[in-house]
């Protein structure tokens, strides 16, 4: 039998806010432990949530950027369970009346754009994190990120492969980055996916028993986790089995998924609306002024770079897999004007070397408007090809500028008298190879370049070298 | 030094210390002494500030003495219902569950107290997290009623109108979710006033059922209660619910005539369960505001039969999740029984709560459960609605509505304790108007033939604050109950209330 595998993604978005979503104690991740607390966020007697407007507008932006509506009234809900990281014994988010509602999301499969639908964003609360020390035989609790506003993304089950997993997630991750609303730190837990998958037999519409898998937060993870989860669910059918509705957890050491608890174990969260909490008003002025401040998406703009500035599909994505990687090229492209050149050196020489020191094009120690200096003396043929690698080494390397480099080391020599000059004493102190060149042993032209070049230390334009060999050499015959 | 009242209104007590007749210092003595005269028989403080009491009632003598202008509270020592935050000073809900809690923040209300200067004298018994109507279900013991001492103060802010009739303090502050404060002013023969929802801030005031739960002021006079009252009214940023709204301010309107004002008297507040002196007093009441110029009608509150049912859904439905976070983890009783965690939750639940409040978790955690809220939480608050509208509609044809507070004098300590349905019936005139979050007052109108005070009961629409206290005004102004004290001497024979004791807050560090 063929089996369809029927996936959604619900991921966890933390908003990169200065304070925490009902509190104003800040949202910070190189703190000490629990320094990032005050009474709200430990849910200390009587305190009181107020809303951080600062979040609501981050998660109307990502709302507005996946085309969601943005419900005008939205409602808090109390989502209850005991556990030590979770002060109040509930966590605020909301439930019946989210903030946002349907939406979707292109993403690419392989070279093919595909939109993917959302049923809902909703925004809470996040809880503290719990350590358990086996050693000394007891847990410790971290409220640091207590009370960070998360949203969380709930796609449609419309996924029907691990890697479009990837894709979905991956486009999500690109649109809330650009949006300047998430930090984007996988390893901080500013990304978080979920995922619900289950299978059926291809053409069948009735959806199978589905299985939460967690504990997916990387690309990585998400790709061979569902995969493997999949697997394991047609095997079980296959021998004869049930697909029992839990939660399993994604053990990438071990590469298989894990029962973390059974339906019967789920909990039943008891919600209700919070009465802490008026519902949340939007009203269409706010809405404006959002849909307003939104930066141009990823995906506008690597249509942009392909329409206006010819650049090709790959060159293309490559320089839109970040806000910051589009904002340098195309701060370098106003100055060089020439976007193929400037592509080629931001993917092929820059990214390259942030990638050797492990830094992102944020913190690059060779600014924009640096490169732009060195790839201009390039369109100019100020410099050779090999100059310029050298040249961008130092200025990468000793923060150097292309001017004293150019100084130092003297630019390109393209003045054709200059050259003929050269060559000329290489053709005199050389009377043995001019002779057997001029019998027929044209091989030789490359001695003489080398001559050339060294007599120049490569300074020489390579083709007019060669140009004013084969006319000299031509005026001996 | 003259002979200090301390039985008189806080407006005399102010008003003698800016004559001069009085110093902060001395008045703040006199109460501290009356409280260690009568508080082991009473019960009714949890935890007494004698030294910071007394620094500050010497800082304020000297400011004034330098001519500084003082807050309009200046002086007057305060009781704080034991259920609002204080920083620094023991705050436990009279509850084993938090005796050893100490916060590290004020309330917006305690914040408001001291900058309008009063003196926080201390913490004042409650039934344990405000679940109650006798404060019979404090953790640290009842609360016995300065008028009769072997009977109930009321609850749940027992010990709030208990300290005001003893006179071991000025003014007090309650909490009422469903008449927390009205029923014991009512037994206590105090003023006690629920205000608005949302006219006064929530902040710090440890949640029992947020939708309903209103801080208030309790006072001798009326006076007294408007001039708190407009202390501790207006918007707080901290509150989500705060009426973004000025504060009230009922006193300079509080003189002003109430001739012509219509007042509505509900018959369902006169039905089967009341006491016949307690409808006697309350209709002798309404025939003095019909000889001051008011126009009594005939109105009805259709659905108040109904409001005790939905009430206990809704508030043990909330309380059900605000007490989530007693668990032991970050502040307040833990249980020895350490692991596994669940275990440590549910001992330290357990060994924390007192039976009436695990009853009424119990009650809300079943009322949210899935498949049951359609039929318990969502019924309940359509309920809710009915009784807004039926005060709506009232509100068309009157100005006000007065009736009972409570439908029974004070009872006897024990004697409901063991019938927690009949305990629930105490309610029933107060519950309507915390569902509808109508401003709401109860005060004296008399005693019944055992001397025991008997409350009557004013309600305003929405916002209404200043004509509830003017028409409260007026009447006391026309009757007579206002001097009447309790017997302080039997109060200080009676002796400890059986299972009285003090919280052991050694101040465990937030």
């Amino acid at each position: 039998m063929t089996w369809e595998s029927v996936i959604g993604l619900e991921i966890h978005v933390q908003l990169a806010t200065k304070s925490k979503l009902f509190t104003a104690a800040p949202v910070g991740y190189d703190a000490e432990v629990n320094a990032l607390v005050d009474p709200v966020v430990l849910g200390m007697p009587g305190v009181l949530p107020v809303i951080n407007r600062e979040a609501v507008t981050m998660a109307m932006k990502v709302g507005l950027a996946l085309g969601c509506t943005i419900n005008p009234t939205s409602v808090f809900a109390r989502k209850h369970y005991f556990y030590p990281d979770l002060p109040k014994g509930y966590q605020i988010s909301q439930f019946e009346a989210p903030i946002c509602t349907g939406g979707a999301l292109w993403a690419d499969v392989n070279g093919e754009e595909r939109l993917f639908e959302l049923t809902r964003i909703h925004m809470e609360e996040d809880a503290g994190k719990t350590v358990h020390d086996a050693s000394r035989g007891c847990s410790f609790v971290d409220y640091n990120r207590a009370g960070v506003p998360l949203i969380e993304t709930v796609s449609e089950p419309c996924m029907r492969s691990a890697e479009e997993a990837v894709a979905y997630m991956k486009a999500l991750f690109q649109i809330v980055r650009a949006l300047g609303v998430c930090r984007g730190n996988m390893e901080e837990g500013n990304f978080r996916c979920d995922a619900n998958v289950s299978v059926r037999p291809l053409g069948e519409e009735r959806l199978g028993t589905k299985v939460e898998l967690k504990n997916i937060n990387s690309f990585r993870f998400v790709g061979r986790g569902i995969a493997h989860e999949v697997e394991r669910q047609i095997a079980v059918i296959e021998g004869g089995g049930e697909i029992r509705q839990e939660t399993r957890l994604w053990d990438d050491a071990a590469g298989v998924t894990r029962t973390m608890r059974t339906k019967e174990e789920a909990h039943d969260y008891r919600y209700f609306p919070d009465p802490d909490l008026m519902p949340l008003r939007i009203d269409s002025a706010w809405i404006d002024a959002v849909r307003q401040s939104l930066p141009e998406l990823p995906r506008e703009r690597r249509a942009r770079f392909e329409r206006d500035l010819g650049l090709g599909s790959y060159d293309a994505d490559v320089l839109t897999q970040s806000s910051a990687r589009a904002d340098y090229f195309e701060s370098v492209y106003a100055s060089v004007g020439d976007a193929k050149l400037v592509a080629n050196w931001i993917q092929g020489e820059l990214l390259a070397q942030l990638n050797r020191e492990g830094l992102e094009i944020e913190s690059s120690p060779l600014s924009a408007d640096k490169l732009a200096t060195l790839l201009t003396l390039i369109s100019k043929g100020k410099l050779s090809g090999k100059q310029a690698k050298a040249c961008f080494q130092a200025m990468f390397k000793e923060g150097i500028s292309a001017d004293v480099w150019m100084k130092n080391h003297g630019g390109q020599i393209t003045d054709a008298a200059e050259i003929d000059r050269i060559v000329l004493t290489v053709l005199d102190d050389n009377p043995d190879q001019v002779a057997q060149y001029l019998g027929g042993k044209e091989k030789l032209m490359g001695f003489f370049v080398g001559r050339v070049m060294a007599a120049t230390k490569g300074r020489a334009n390579p083709a007019s070298v060669n140009a004013s060999i084969k006319r000299l050499m031509k005026e001996r015959m | 030094m003259s002979e200090i009242n301390l039985d008189a209104s806080a407006s005399e007590l102010l008003r003698a210390m800016d004559a001069g007749e009085l110093s902060c210092l001395e008045l703040t003595q006199e109460s501290l002494a009356r409280i260690d005269a009568l508080d082991a028989s009473m019960n009714a403080w949890l935890h007494i500030e004698g030294e910071g009491a007394l620094a500050q009632a010497a800082e304020l003598d000297a400011r004034r003495s330098a001519g500084e202008s003082l807050g309009p509270l200046a002086g007057l020592p305060i009781g704080v219902k034991d259920m609002i935050c204080t920083a620094g000073m023991p705050t436990t809900a009279a509850s084993k569950m938090l005796e050893h809690f100490v916060p590290p923040y004020d309330a917006t209300v305690v914040r408001r107290l001291k900058d309008a200067d009063a003196i926080i004298l201390g913490k004042l018994n409650m039934d344990e997290f405000a679940m109650g109507s006798s404060n019979e279900r404090s953790a640290f013991g009842p609360v016995r009623n300065p008028w009769s001492p072997e009977r109930i103060p009321g609850g749940s802010s027992g010990g709030s109108a208990a300290a005001l009739a003893a006179g071991t303090c000025a003014l007090s502050l309650g909490t009422d979710t469903g008449g927390s404060i009205r029923q014991p002013a009512s037994l206590c023969g105090v003023v006690g006033v629920k205000p608005t929802y949302g006219r006064v801030s929530r902040y710090g005031a440890i949640a029992f059922a947020s939708s309903l739960d209103q801080v208030g002021p309790m006072a001798r006079s009326v006076e007294d209660a408007a001039r708190l009252l407009d202390v501790l009214s207006g918007h707080d940023p901290l509150d989500s619910t705060s009426i973004p709204a000025p504060g009230c301010d009922t006193l300079s309107t509080l003189k002003n005539s109430i001739a012509g004002l219509r007042v509505g008297v509900p018959s369902e507040y006169f039905s089967e369960g009341i006491e016949q002196e307690v409808d006697s007093a309350v209709r002798a009441a309404l025939e003095t505001l019909k000889s001051l110029g008011c126009d009594i009608v005939d109105v009805s509150l259709p659905h108040t039969p109904y409001a005790v049912a939905a009430y206990y859904i809704l508030a043990t439905a909330e309380a059900s999740s605000n007490l989530a976070r007693y668990d032991g983890v970050a502040y307040g009783h833990r249980s020895a029984e350490a692991a596994p965690l669940d275990a440590m939750i549910s001992a330290t639940r357990a060994e924390g709560f007192g039976p009436e409040v695990t009853r009424r978790l119990l009650l809300g955690t079943y009322a949210l459960s899935s498949g049951y809220y359609d039929a318990y939480y969502l019924q309940a608050q359509k309920v809710r609605t009915l009784v807004a509208n039926d005060f709506r509609d009232a509100f068309k044809r009157c100005d006000i509505i007065v009736g009972p507070t409570s439908p029974l004098a004070a009872i006897g300590l024990g004697e409901r304790t063991s019938d927690p349905l009949q305990m629930y019936l105490m309610d029933v005139y107060t519950i309507p108007s915390n569902l509808a979050g109508l401003p709401c007052a109860s005060m004296p109108c008399g005693f019944d033939d055992k001397g025991l005070p008997i409350g009557l009961q004013l309600i305003a629409p929405s916002m209404g604050e200043a004509t509830l206290m003017r028409l409260a005004h007026s009447y006391e102004e026309a009757s007579a109950w206002r001097g009447e004290r309790p017997d302080l001497e039997t109060l200080k024979k009676a002796g400890p209330p059986p299972g009285a004791r003090k919280p052991r807050s050694q101040g465990e560090g937030a």
